[in-house]
């Protein structure tokens, strides 16, 4: 079945659950045609089931999938018609580069010079055309993962779903692939569902990103809305406010509405900040950037550390400081500091995210350059 | 003073060193080091129970009870139509069961491959007669195929037959025999190969727009292959060395008489051993030659990597 060309994907209320747990739950998303769609988060957080689901090769257990006004989730993966790159690249060993790549539009009776001129096409988009009588054995992991590109859009599908295409590549790769990737949707303006748990490629890469946590949708938005305005601290925490500080609410605070400004005091720290979530009674946890702070400066937010640990990047240092009550905080800059220095960090009141809540509802921090 | 002395003496091992490195150094380059010393008891044993005893027959087969140069055994055998037809009979017995063994375990293999509730059970179950050895099996099948076993009673009953029908003390009982005992065996072979095949290579193929049918032919088929001429060959040789199942339900001196028969006969039963001994040797190269066609038809095949990149 060749799926002519839609207008949205729609995710309505998918869901899925093995046996007692529920690794999917309830989600909603209308994918527009043409956009790239980044799936965020940890491992187990249901992004994976999300895009096997989409895929057709996980049933669901609840909810429905349109495309446009047809219903699509009842379809066997093989009448669908969306093309996967799967993590582990899945190239069929025993055939060549281009048998690979030729693979779908045999299955769909296309004539025989036609695979040949796609296949070459394809190919010569991923820059493999000298690779194409090799067989996968042959290749390294970075072109083998051009190959599981090519194959999978050479059939032109309605959607491309990326199951952390890039997971397995060493770091210098990886950077050249994500470009390589975007460059591609950017020629061939393919709707593009991707998966990944790192926050770097999916800002760099996606139009739209959704966050998952525990099957459960945190946050939908822009890179650029996610990653100045977090909607809770998970999403903060994943999106790199690497400082949570856990501290009280001055008095009169309580009850400050989102988007109000408090004031917080606890373990000889006094910050002003912007109120993202409705604030309870209880303590509350101020999100901070190590970009966002500046070392000296006006005196709002003033922090008082003792420079402990250097990090040399190139145009800037990555410093952690502990503060006179033996909490850290992390922060970026471009003096010359010392181990033992004295420093004054100051973080004006808006990049200061202010949640309900303590840390210790927070999840571990995510393991981002594996 | 003794330091100046001793020292031009140490100077000059440390010197030939340098130019030639230690022969410890240059066998593990060649990857000899001392694990190779735990090959010791195995291959020790190897030619002990294997290689002594097979090169003993090999000469014994050469040295005639009866005289008349070194081949006169193996002239008697091929001039005699009773024993050569051994070779016939055998294969008839041993090729079909073979092939049916591991055309069999295929779809049964490919459709457990996945996890299910009770898999477990039906893997015991379809494996069980690998544990009950041939003569329990042969004694089985006297029992329950015999003529007046519960299967021609079943038949006769429903006056489907009105005389009993013959599965016993023929070709068909021994190859009943060799199914039964063959088939766990080709199973697991299988199954243990099919699990080695990556299966994101089926999902990625379903991707593609591949319907199952397509997916076994052109992705597990192919990757499976060369798996299954070696369980064919496995099958195969057991069948081929069937004895007790072609003695027990068989018809051991007309259509059955199969070449281990005849190689016991001549050993057992005319304290002929060196006959018996040439019948062996005939026995193994015919094995040789059907393992060794199967193996150069594999040797064509896609025999490299079952996965699809890294994982």
């Amino acid at each position: 079945m060749d799926t002519p060309r839609f207008d949205t994907l729609r995710l309505d209320g998918v869901s899925r659950s093995f046996g007692e747990q529920n690794a999917l739950q309830g989600l909603d998303l209308t994918i527009n045609r043409g956009e790239f769609v980044a799936l965020l988060g940890p491992s187990g957080c249901g992004k994976s089931t999300a895009l096997n689901c989409i895929a057709g090769l996980l049933p669901l257990t609840g909810g429905s999938i349109w495309l446009d006004d047809q219903r699509i989730d009842g379809l066997p993966p093989e009448r669908r018609g969306f093309g996967m790159v799967f993590q582990n690249y899945a190239l069929f060993p025993h055939m060549t580069i281009s048998a690979n790549v030729g693979f779908g539009l045999q299955m769909r009776k296309v004539g025989k010079a036609e695979v040949a001129r796609r296949v070459a096409d394809a190919l010569r988009m991923v820059q493999l055309e000298d690779q194409a009588a090799k067989y996968p054995g042959q290749l390294s992991g970075g072109q083998q993962q051009r190959v599981a590109i090519a194959r999978a859009i050479v059939l032109e599908p309605p959607l491309v779903v990326m199951d952390e295409p890039l997971s397995n590549l060493d770091a210098k790769l990886r950077l050249e692939m994500r470009m390589e990737i975007r460059r591609l949707h950017q020629a061939l303006g393919l709707t593009t569902l991707y998966v990944t748990h790192d926050q770097e490629e999916a800002l760099s890469l996606a139009d739209r990103l959704v966050v998952l946590r525990h099957g459960l949708v945190q946050q939908i938005g822009s890179p650029e809305e996610l990653y100045t305005e977090p909607v809770n601290q998970y999403v903060a925490n994943f999106m790199g406010y690497r400082n949570m500080l856990t501290l009280d609410v001055e008095a009169g605070g309580a009850g400050t509405p989102a988007g109000g400004t408090v004031r917080l005091t606890g373990s000889g720290v006094h910050l002003t900040g912007c109120v993202r979530e409705a604030l309870g009674g209880g303590p509350a946890v101020a999100a901070i950037r190590p970009d966002d702070i500046s070392v000296g400066g006006a005196p709002e937010n003033g922090i008082d550390v003792l420079v402990e640990v250097v990090e040399y990047h190139g145009r800037e240092l990555a410093v952690q400081g502990r503060r006179p009550d033996g909490g850290t905080i992390h922060f970026r800059t471009d003096r010359p500091l010392k181990p033992g220095e004295p420093v004054t960090l100051t973080v004006s009141t808006d990049r200061v995210l202010v949640f309900s809540g303590s840390t210790a509802a927070v999840p571990e921090p995510v393991g981002v350059a594996a | 003073m003794t330091a100046t002395v001793t020292a031009p003496t140490g100077a000059s091992p440390a010197r030939r060193d340098h130019q030639r490195p230690a022969l410890r150094h240059r066998l593990a380059e060649r990857g000899i080091d001392r694990t190779l010393v735990l090959l010791v008891p195995g291959v020790l044993f190897i030619v002990l129970l294997f290689v002594y005893p097979f090169l003993y027959g090999l000469q014994l087969s050469f040295q005639p009870q009866s005289g008349g140069g070194f081949l006169a055994n193996y002239k008697a055998f091929f001039a005699d139509p009773y024993q050569r037809n051994t070779i016939w009979l055998t294969l008839r017995l041993g090729l079909p069961a073979a092939v049916l063994n591991v055309v069999v375990s295929v779809p049964i293999a490919y459709a457990m491959r996945g996890a299910f509730r009770g898999k477990r059970t039906l893997t015991t179950l379809l494996v069980l007669p690998i544990t009950l050895g041939t003569v329990l099996t042969a004694d089985g099948l006297l029992n329950y195929l015999g003529p007046n076993g519960w299967f021609n009673r079943v038949l006769t009953g429903l006056h489907i037959v009105d005389q009993p029908v013959t599965l016993i003390h023929n070709y068909t009982g021994v190859f009943l025999s060799l199914i039964i005992t063959g088939f766990p065996f080709a199973f697991l072979l299988t199954s243990s190969y099919l699990s080695g095949i990556d299966p994101s290579l089926d999902r990625a193929a379903a991707t593609l727009g591949a319907p199952a049918l397509q997916r076994f032919s052109k992705i597990t088929l192919p990757l499976l292959m060369p798996g299954l001429a070696v369980t064919f060959c496995l099958s195969f040789v057991l069948a081929f060395s069937v004895f007790p199942s072609a003695q027990l339900v068989g018809n051991p001196s007309g259509s059955t008489h199969v070449i281990s028969i005849a190689a016991y006969h001549a050993a057992f039963d005319q304290f002929d051993y060196s006959m018996g001994s040439a019948v062996a040797m005939i026995m193994a190269v015919v094995m040789l030659v059907i393992i060794g066609l199967v193996l150069a038809g594999r040797s064509r095949l896609y025999v490299g990597s079952t996965s699809g990149g890294k994982g």
